[in-house]
């Protein structure tokens, strides 16, 4: 129980100073590199949680896949590699305001509903079988349109990004 | 392990990402962005599903997974086209819609 707390919080600050660098570094590959450190810290809170099959999703789609295009992105718009003051808005200052309020409101209706409920530490685990029941039983419909979706999207990209 | 210090966590993490989306000009890291967000959500997803011992969160963190990644392939094409067009991609020049 302790260990578990300690890797907790171990990763938790890992992934918060990584969100913050990616929202405040001047470099935009170092944004991205950062965000891997964000996803992989989030694949390990999976483990800790006992979803080791989205866990490993996140690590091949995440870190795998959706990076890549970022840094294709990064390249292909020929954003400068390096520093670069022109990242942030006029108005970036409002931000923090904003985030700081919702943060607030967020932790205040948390901690008032859940408190200090424990996570059950000797539940039946979910395995991955019982996610593809589910996947394949009652949530088919909400498959299938997510197949259309990944169809329409893959065609919209390329439709969008080809050059006439 | 609590339930809240997870939900802390995802609270925290959809805070800085809302601090991205409207402090940030490159349309690229505005994206990145909105995956810390997405991130956020799915670690409540997976969290209460722990804490529910069912696998509903699993099954819905997995869609939002897919999700995401056809959002990200459409967003980054639609920042190629706009770069394509404009040679920028800051999202202040966009500002047409303005009266």
């Amino acid at each position: 129980m302790v260990a578990q707390n300690i890797g907790f919080a171990i990763i938790a600050i890992i992934m918060v100073i990584g969100a913050l660098r990616v929202v405040t570094t001047s470099n935009v590959v170092h944004a991205a590199l950062w965000l891997v450190v964000v996803l992989a810290g989030a694949a390990a809170q999976y483990i800790l949680l006992a979803a080791e099959f989205v866990a490993i999703t996140q690590v091949l789609v995440y870190i795998g896949a959706v990076m890549v295009l970022f840094l294709f992105g990064t390249m292909l718009t020929r954003s400068r590699i390096g520093r670069d003051s022109g990242l942030n808005n006029s108005y970036a200052k409002l931000g923090i305001p904003v985030a700081v309020v919702l943060f607030v409101a967020m932790a205040l209706a948390l901690s008032k509903s859940f408190g200090t409920e424990k996570l059950p530490s000797d539940g039946s685990l979910v395995t991955t079988q019982q996610i593809s029941d589910q996947i394949f039983g009652p949530y088919l419909l909400p498959f299938w349109a997510l197949s259309f979706v990944l169809l329409a999207a893959v065609i919209g990209a390329i439709v969008l990004a080809r050059k006439d | 392990m609590l339930v809240n210090q997870f939900l802390f966590l995802a609270a925290l993490l959809f805070c800085i990402g809302v601090y991205g989306v409207i402090a940030r000009k490159n349309a690229v890291l505005v994206l990145m962005s909105i995956e810390l967000i997405l991130n956020a959500v799915n670690l409540n997803f997976v969290a209460f599903a722990l804490r529910n011992g069912n696998a509903d969160g699993h099954t819905f963190a997995l869609y939002i997974i897919a999700i995401a990644a056809a959002e990200v392939g459409v967003g980054l094409g639609l920042v190629l086209l706009i770069f394509r067009n404009r040679r920028t991609i800051s999202l202040d020049d966009l500002s047409e819609m303005k009266g």
